[in-house]
């Protein structure tokens, strides 16, 4: 049994996602976690899928869709990657203001000097305006206000906006 | 022809006092600080507060598909705004325009997530959670009269989208998480 992590990067036109799914559906390969969407327009879609082919018989599989434009690549993994953290608080980081060089790597610098873990990001340049949200995992044990002072400090030296609020998760 | 909405008793306001001729105002976008700005409470009977509620007024009746504007929008850190989402098909209850100074939620309930774009963040949308059920208060611009409105649905949406421009929020620092902001889909002609 493999595992493959592929990536699809390119040009946008229609057809791209029918063309890779067919592909992995004749290999038998069983398509797992995906996400897809567009980057400046650009198509931008990462997946994980498995089954019995191997990442050599796969980009083989794949290699249609390749041209000038669009590019593919397939990555065996290894080992399982789903991990659980026991007992983490779940924080949302919305950020923006005027586009500048460093915002993602000073907020993520600093969520990651606090032991916070992105689970989902976006970054959007608007014109001028640049704006993240991320969501993140805190381990228990960290000192949250201590965690949002310093992202709001940061926001401060970068001239961008930060707020952070819980996750909004309703368990019923 | 759908049913014009029946408004509960309790929920008609006051007519709004005559105001000056508005002028059409250019509308600031973000990062401008201004709408990152919280906006200081203001005498709403003062002749200059009047005459931005009649700015805000002619400002939004002229912005195409806009159904609320809010002072910091047009570069004026103020709590005051209007809100007009008559013929909206979202909308439930609804009081026609609504021009609001020192406004401020006092109860919100029945949270609803939905997409929404702004006028000062032009290239982008996010999904949002609020209120469904909302009780504002705040003074009639002119006479600074205290009214309170209990109001619903896209009304509700629209009135705390602009008591939040006032206290210098966007809808961007309430969107309901990562993935929940989206560029303006704009699509090219074929050809």
């Amino acid at each position: 049994m493999h595992q493959l992590a592929i990536t699809v990067l390119g040009h946008d036109r229609p057809g791209i996602i029918a063309q890779t799914a067919a592909a992995l559906s004749d290999l038998g390969m069983n398509l797992e976690d995906s996400s897809m969407t567009l980057l400046r327009g650009h198509f931008a879609m990462t997946l994980v899928c498995s089954g019995e082919a191997d990442a050599q018989a796969v980009e083989s599989a794949l290699f249609p869709l390749v041209d000038g434009s669009l590019d593919v690549s397939v990555r065996s993994l290894s080992g399982t990657d789903e991990r659980v953290a026991p007992g983490v608080s779940s924080l949302l980081v919305s950020v923006h203001g005027g586009d500048r060089l460093g915002i993602v790597s000073r907020v993520a610098g600093v969520i990651g000097d606090a032991g916070g873990n992105i689970t989902d990001l976006t970054t959007r340049l608007a014109g001028g305006l640049y704006v993240l949200a991320a969501e993140v995992d805190v381990p228990d044990g960290v000192d949250v206000d201590a965690f949002i002072a310093k992202l709001a400090q940061t926001g401060q030296v970068l001239g961008v906006d930060v707020r952070v609020q819980p996750l909004d998760r309703d368990e019923l | 022809m759908p049913e014009p909405p029946v408004l509960p008793e309790s929920s008609t306001i006051p007519a709004l006092p005559a105001l000056p001729e508005g002028r059409v105002l250019p509308v600031v976008t973000a990062p401008d600080p201004v709408l990152s700005a919280d906006a200081p409470t203001v005498d709403a009977t003062a002749g200059e507060v009047q005459q931005l509620c009649a700015d805000l007024i002619a400002t939004m009746k002229v912005s195409p598909g806009c159904v609320g504007l809010a002072a910091p929008q047009v570069g004026v850190s103020a709590r005051a705004f209007c809100v007009d989402v008559s013929e909206h098909p979202k909308a439930r209850t609804c009081h026609g325009l609504i021009v609001l100074v020192n406004a401020e939620v006092t109860a919100a309930s029945r949270n609803e997530k939905a997409r929404e774009g702004c006028m000062s963040v032009p290239d982008l949308t996010g999904d949002v959670k609020r209120g469904t059920r909302l009780t504002v208060t705040g003074q009639l611009p002119g006479s600074g009269e205290r009214v309170e409105i209990t109001t619903d649905a896209f009304e509700a949406r629209a009135l705390q989208h602009e008591i939040d421009h006032c206290a210098g929020f966007l809808f961007l620092d309430r969107v309901a998480g990562a993935h929940a902001i989206h560029s303006r889909k704009v699509y090219l002609p074929p050809g």
